[in-house]
């Protein structure tokens, strides 16, 4: 196998992989979405937030300890303790369910009805809350995430490193893949699979569906609008968790870890805003695309650095010739 | 006047029971607007009870205050005996009652099995977590709702376009699979508003005849929204009139027929 075709083969692996991250960021856009016409500007900031309190939970931090040590004059900054990385999902998981119905009870309950984007806004201001929320909780600084099953049984660290490693070897060829990333799509595989399982085969996945169809009907088949709405955001919170997990054993959980929601808008437009099955195919397009796009064209002829536009010219595309997107409902209208 | 608790034969033979609902002056204003004026009447156990009146009477209001979409100002529903405090729609369809709306409001992106899926929704007893797992009892819960659902399905003959998604069916086959999705949750009162409402004679006559079957072979109390007043009174054992907001009758359809108000509302008489 000539080395040309083997490196574009590389290069393509490792676009998949890339738009394996991105998808997860997508797919806690679309629940939301789907079920309430929000479109979540805060989804990224969540992934960032639970990432945040994932690590402050596991180093036994103590939370808003900057602000209790300047009212007190205390010098706390830990309780000393370190708690197991299992328990501490479970631990986040409860405190993204609690944000779920925060969010729902303080902000959402109130503006039942309103325009689409007056709700867009609040997500806005609910994106900067949160982020700043996050900053008085845990402090600002860099930190390393270590998930650990068990002892010697990590989440692989993502490699910052470029290509001159070798994974694996096949075809005489020496592969680079980074091992997170493989980590990463099998846990997307296995989260989407549970999703759209959950969607179409339990009470409360039809209860979702129905409000995602139909507000008034969903009320008269007796679903309650507030706990749909609280269980979309909890899922959306935990999806976040996931998503800031893969994004922080990557490159650690820093404040910019919210900005990867902006790379998840072109994935948006590609797959359909609704679609849970688009926005994984949508981020595997824009990664493969992007990394491709580079490497054959982007690199030789256009000077480089394509990989930052490339995704929103593919979705501008997308948008002028369709624009519901790849997998997005058709609009069906009888007249 | 017959009293509350008891029960009588109608002519055909059907049994009526005794009162299930009863709303005890109802009061309904839109801001300066009353759309409803101090109304009372009942429905009892296996009647079907028609609300017709000219545009505008607010009788959809009135359903709508019985299905809980809109909470009266004034006055009190009382339901199986128990005045009703006030509630959500949801928590109404929780207690047993089933509607279906003027303007068809089905899960239009759902297959029809889907829609009348969502109507066993109040039967699902399962928790989220056991839900999730999908194992036993969840699982037993589902097949158990899936037979109902798909008895319905027969029984309304929509077996053919079961797995069509609903935006694509005609309007008439629509209506019916709100019925079947109203249906679905075994309603102790079924509440449809205007089920025959822009459909041709040939479908008006189906879905007559399916309202006369459910009420029949489920003994489902029904209150039912009509225009048309020929429809009406082949159907209905009592009749509520509304105008403007007011009761201006209310007994049997022949009661209805000959009472002089009525007919005044109904020929257009100059309100003054």
């Amino acid at each position: 196998m000539p080395e040309q075709l083997a490196f574009t083969i590389e290069v393509f692996l490792n676009g998949l992989m890339a738009g394996v991250l991105y998808a997860l960021v997508a797919l806690g856009f679309v629940l939301i979405y789907k079920a309430s016409g929000i479109f979540n500007y805060a989804q990224g900031v969540m992934a960032l937030f639970a990432a945040m309190t994932l690590v402050g939970i596991q180093n036994g931090q103590v939370p808003f300890s900057h602000l209790i040590n300047a009212i007190f004059g205390t010098d706390v900054h830990s309780f000393g303790w370190s708690v197991h990385s299992g328990l501490a999902i479970v631990f986040t998981v409860f405190v993204m369910i609690a944000l779920a119905w925060m969010v729902q009870k303080f902000v959402f309950r109130h503006l039942v009805g309103q325009e689409p984007i007056i709700l867009f806004m609040a997500t806005i201001g609910l994106a900067y809350f949160l982020e700043g929320v996050a900053d008085l909780m845990w402090g600002s600084e860099i930190k390393s995430l270590n998930v650990c099953a068990a002892e010697g049984a990590c989440l692989p660290q993502g490699i910052n490193m470029w290509i001159d490693e070798t994974t694996f070897t096949a075809f005489g060829y020496g592969f680079f893949i980074d091992n997170l990333d493989i980590v990463a799509s099998i846990v997307a595989a296995i989260l989407v699979i549970g999703l759209v399982a959950f969607a179409q085969y339990t009470k409360q996945g039809r209860a979702m569906r129905a409000v995602a169809d139909d507000h008034q009907a969903a009320l008269s088949v007796g679903v309650s609008l507030n706990f749909i709405w609280v269980l979309v955001w909890s899922l959306a919170g935990f999806v976040a968790l996931v998503a800031g997990i893969m994004w922080g054993a990557k490159s650690g959980v820093q404040f910019s870890l919210s900005l990867i929601a902006l790379k998840a808008l072109p994935v948006l437009m590609l797959g359909g805003f609704t679609s849970i099955p688009g926005a994984i195919v949508g981020g595997l397009i824009i990664g493969v695309g992007e990394k491709l796009f580079e490497f054959l064209i982007g690199a030789p002829f256009l000077g480089g650095a394509t990989e930052n536009w490339f995704a929103y010219m593919l979705a501008l595309l997308f948008l002028v010739f369709r624009p519901q997107g790849l997998f997005g409902e058709k609009i069906i209208e009888r007249v | 006047m017959k009293d509350q608790a008891d029960s009588y034969q109608t002519a055909d033979g059907r049994t009526i029971g005794p009162v299930v609902m009863e709303m005890r002056n109802i009061t309904l204003r839109f801001g300066g607007v009353e759309a409803i004026k101090d109304i009372s009447f009942d429905i009892r156990e296996g009647e079907i009870r028609a609300i017709i009146g000219p545009n505008g009477a607010g009788k959809s209001s009135m359903l709508n205050v019985i299905s809980g979409f809109y909470v009266p100002q004034e006055g009190e529903v009382w339901y199986k005996g128990a005045r009703r405090p006030p509630m959500k729609p949801f928590e109404v369809a929780e207690q047993g009652i089933a509607r279906t709306f003027q303007n068809i409001a089905l899960f239009e992106g759902m297959s029809v099995l889907d829609n009348v899926m969502t109507g066993r929704l109040t039967h699902m007893k399962t928790g989220l977590f056991s839900q999730s797992l999908w194992k036993g009892k969840a699982e037993r819960e589902e097949v158990a709702n899936r037979e109902v659902a798909e008895k319905i399905i027969d029984f309304l003959e929509i077996q053919a376009i079961r797995k069509t998604p609903v935006a694509r069916l005609p309007y008439g086959l629509k209506k019916r699979v709100e019925l079947a999705r109203a249906l679905a949750a075994e309603p102790t009162i079924l509440l449809l508003d205007e089920p025959m409402a822009g459909m041709n004679v040939e479908e008006k006559e189906d879905m007559s005849r399916f309202i006369l079957d459910v009420n029949d072979e489920f003994g489902t109390t029904i209150a039912l929204i009509e225009h048309d007043m020929g429809v009406v009174m082949d159907l209905s054992d009592r009749v509520v009139v509304m105008d403007y907001g007011r009761k201006i009758g209310d007994g049997t359809p022949q009661d209805v027929r000959n009472n002089q108000e009525v007919i005044d509302a109904y020929l257009g008489v100059a309100h003054d």
